[in-house]
């Protein structure tokens, strides 16, 4: 079977899919890629179906080498590359000879690449998917990061590319998001004036922030929400005011329900800019309607199918 | 906590999964309300909400069989209950009469949650009832039980944790390899039997 080994890991790099869902109820989190978008255009242009597991890399990128002739393509975050020999700039699509490697170098934009070989990262699915949920042990490469000397089988495909290609990185890398957001929680005066202000202030990521949520730093004071609260299910997107005014987002390796305040939820065509945000990322709350973040959505998904098919 | 209320959030959340309407990802059940996530697609079309509009107009989410009881053996105290001590003086009680109102009572798993397998259960009797540590710990042992509020739990895996540790199972609470992987489901009943007391 073809694979891929890790000879140098990078930062924080996981196997991700499209996320464990189907049981929460159970307490398992959904976990799975943060940028939804850049994951699903990374498989569509090695040749696979938008749900193949993938390589998420984060901030430092891993070296990895093929075994076995591959179809390797590089979306999100934009890094300088080294592929067999040649230097490129992601996004791109291309062989990856048996025994070549690619090699991630600087980042110019974003937080997280996706990297998807042709048939996929074949680890074996954990209650039914490939994600890696660190904090439960769940998927992935043993419930972990990956490390280096980890072997990881890539399913069997045909070799489509025969040159690299590049692509126009997606206009939001690397920008400072304006987050269309819905007002979520109670319908009373005080969560109303909460979520207008939360859309007021502007924020940067503090350096708590990782794949469970983002603690945000509020450019002014935020008003306090109350204490403590029974437990609520929560989304990914939802924005949470704990007490001492430094709102939470949660992200793909949120737990299943949460106890503190809930003001906002980031509309699901916003998510993946909001997943490409780091530690010191700027980004502003706006707010939003269901229909609008409906027709976002539509649009975010035809800018997909456009910049998918730009390469074929 | 209220069981007439958590009988009525999971078999509404019962209800819908039981339904299953394409695009529905997740039927998450709380203390008081029900999480319906969807896919991208299905909110696009819109058939879910009018599904759901109507599904809370059923009388049929009345009626709520009784789950599982379920008697966990629970080593009180000592190093696998580190808490135990300053728990009974908080409220106090000799650790004995802690141990023997902690299971005393049959409880409810009104929802699982914070960890796979993680069942939140009630309603702890108020004579026992002791608020989570300020500064949680950031290692709790795989199967410790611990005290918050009206709550009692049991950390499945070792974690970070702020509840009252008063003990142990060996129960293993969740298994990714077993069907079905949590060893307590929503609307279950528990029961805690004192293994030793230390």
């Amino acid at each position: 079977m073809n694979a891929l080994t890790v000879e140098r890991a990078g930062l924080l790099s996981t196997v991700q899919d499209g996320g464990r869902w189907g049981l929460q109820h159970l307490g398992v989190s959904v976990s799975g890629w943060m940028d939804d978008w850049s994951a699903r255009l990374a498989n569509r242009l090695a040749g696979n179906p938008d749900g193949e597991a993938v390589v998420e890399v984060t901030w430092l990128g891993p070296t990895l080498r093929a075994e076995g002739a591959l179809t390797i393509a590089i979306a999100g975050a934009v890094f300088d590359v080294t592929i067999d020999g040649r230097r490129a700039r992601t996004p791109l699509v291309g062989p990856l000879p048996e025994g070549a490697t690619i090699e991630f170098g600087e980042r110019r934009a974003g937080t997280r690449a996706y990297v998807a070989v042709r048939g996929g990262i074949a680890v074996a699915p954990v209650l039914g998917s490939r994600s890696t949920d660190i904090r439960s042990g769940l998927g992935g490469m043993k419930g972990r990061r990956l490390r280096t000397g980890d072997r990881l089988p890539v399913g069997a495909g045909a070799i489509s590319a025969t040159e690299i290609r590049t692509l126009v990185p997606a206009p939001w890398i690397g920008a400072a998001p304006k987050l269309r957001v819905l007002p979520m929680g109670a319908d009373t005066p005080a969560a109303h004036e909460r979520f207008v202000r939360l859309c007021d202030a502007r924020y940067r990521l503090a350096s708590a922030s990782d794949r469970t949520g983002y603690r945000l730093t509020a450019d002014r004071p935020l008003p306090d929400a109350d204490a403590a609260l029974i437990s609520q299910p929560v989304a990914t997107g939802t924005v949470q005011l704990p007490p001492g005014g430094s709102p939470l987002l949660l992200m793909a390796d949120r737990q299943t329900t949460g106890g503190y305040a809930t003001v906002a939820v980031v509309t699901s065509a916003d998510l993946p800019l909001a997943g490409q945000l780091g530690p010191g990322d700027a980004c502003t709350f706006v707010p939003s309607d269901w229909a609008e973040a409906l027709r976002a959505l539509e649009e975010r998904e035809q800018a997909l199918d456009r910049t998918a098919a730009r390469i074929r | 906590m209220d069981a007439e209320i958590s009988a009525r959030i999971l078999s509404l959340a019962g209800w819908i999964s039981a339904q299953r309407w394409s695009g529905v990802l997740d039927v998450v059940p709380a203390l008081t309300s029900v999480a319906v996530h969807v896919s991208a697609e299905a909110a696009m079309s819109g058939h879910v909400e009018p599904l759901l509009e109507r599904a809370l107009l059923e009388p049929h989410i009345e009626s709520s069989s009784d789950g599982a009881l379920v008697e966990i053996a629970v080593a009180y105290g000592g190093s696998d209950g580190r808490d135990l001590q300053a728990v009974a003086e908080a409220v106090r009680l000799s650790p004995e009469q802690v141990v023997r109102r902690h299971c005393a009572v049959t409880y409810r798993v009104f929802m699982l949650g914070f960890l796979p397998g993680f069942p939140y259960l009630g309603v702890v009797d108020p004579s026992i009832q002791v608020p989570r540590h300020s500064v949680p710990r950031t290692r709790v042992a795989a199967g410790s039980v611990g005290l918050a509020g009206a709550q009692t739990g049991i950390y499945p895996c070792d974690s970070p944790g702020g509840w009252q540790i008063i003990g142990r199972t060996q129960e293993v609470l969740f298994d990714a390899e077993r069907t079905p992987p949590a060893r307590l489901n929503p609307g279950d009943r528990v029961r805690f039997v004192p293994a030793v007391i230390a």
